[in-house]
């Protein structure tokens, strides 16, 4: 019996040690934040894209106004669109309204954080920390999961949603 | 009369690119002179005799580019000996930021057999005009991006367009339209 609880000990390490890069979930206030994730970027980018799902619990809307993240010096809120094969990007200047119980996903082709002028390339099989900034919530601390180049969704380096 | 106004509304809000799009004959393609990433003059008289795969994007691009990038990758490699058989041109519309040493350094992720192209606002207004390539710069707060058509042009060995393959199209379709240019006469 005490061999087995052992031997069950050794699995529950050995999995946690195998998903180092797992997304994670943040919360603060009535806002949860799931699962957010970068990806790596191709050596000389410039640009990168944050991604993850924010739910407003709270009966109140709030905003995502901005951020930090540490490789960049600029941080930004944006929207993407394809309009017959044309991709469009534009800044959401006054950010991205959550509405009270509803649930926003920021994913590739769609609405995104914009990291721009990185210092250096996102690199494979790390974590990222950085912060996101809400009207109502205030600042949150969260840590990105980084996925491969050209990865679509989070879960590659980690557990699965 | 109702009906009238709205079909009046669409019209004018059709984006430009729509309008002036060639209907039903495609004419893609034309002359054009650019710089190649490593700082080697290229032109449509040098890709006489060899089909091409042309698209347009540029390297401040968070998703659409690098996606597409590694996609084609793929594809050349799928490819096999027939990828020497044809070229594959990344055209920069934003030659500002995208000089020959960007391109090359960004280009150094991707496939060696995709050729980077950049070169003066006028040589780029010229090759996306030929192409009928839609490119906007959009202003952000402290900075601009970019909006660009995402397809992918392939033209035949006489620089006549072939046919056209959509962003994200799935790539044994891409490596068939491939195939079927590096087979026509």
């Amino acid at each position: 019996m005490l061999n087995a609880i052992k031997r069950l000990a050794v699995v529950v390490v050995a999995i946690g040690l195998s998903f180092p890069a797992a997304a994670r979930d943040f919360t603060a206030g009535s806002i949860k934040i799931v699962q957010p994730w970068t990806r790596v970027t191709p050596e000389g980018a410039k640009v990168a894209g944050g991604f993850m799902k924010i739910t407003n619990t709270g009966k109140e809307a709030d905003t995502l106004v901005g951020g930090t993240f540490p490789l960049a010096a600029v941080f930004q809120v944006h929207q993407m669109t394809m309009d017959g094969g044309v991709m469009k990007m534009s800044e959401l200047s006054s950010g991205l309204e959550i509405a009270p119980g509803a649930t926003v996903e920021l994913k590739p082709g769609s609405y995104h954080v914009m990291f721009m002028d990185l210092k250096q390339p996102i690199k494979d099989s790390s974590i990222i920390k950085g912060s996101l900034i809400f009207k109502k919530a205030g600042t949150i601390e969260i840590e990105y999961a980084v996925e491969p180049l050209g990865a679509k969704d989070t879960g590659h380096s980690g557990a699965k949603h | 009369m109702l009906a009238i106004l709205s079909i009046g509304l669409a019209m004018v809000t059709v984006p430009a690119w729509r309008v002036t799009a060639p209907e039903p004959v495609p004419l893609i393609g034309g002359p054009f002179a650019l710089t190649t990433h490593d700082g080697k003059r290229l032109t449509d008289k040098d890709l006489l005799g060899q089909p091409f795969a042309i698209f347009f994007g540029f390297t401040h691009c968070p998703d659409v580019c690098p996606t597409s990038l590694l996609e084609l990758s793929a594809v050349i490699d799928k490819l096999g000996t027939n990828a020497a058989k044809m070229r594959f041109l990344f055209v920069s519309i934003d030659p500002e930021r995208d000089t020959p040493e960007q391109l090359k350094l960004y280009l150094s992720n991707f496939n060696p057999k995709i050729v980077g192209l950049t070169g003066t606002m006028d040589e780029i207004k010229a090759v996306t005009k030929a192409y009928r390539a839609y490119w906007q710069r959009v202003p952000t707060s402290d900075s601009y991006t970019m909006n660009h058509s995402t397809f992918t042009y392939l033209m035949d060995r006489h620089g006549k367009y072939a046919s056209l393959i959509a962003y994200q199209q799935p790539p044994d379709s891409q490596v068939a339209a491939m195939h079927r240019i590096i087979a026509a006469p």
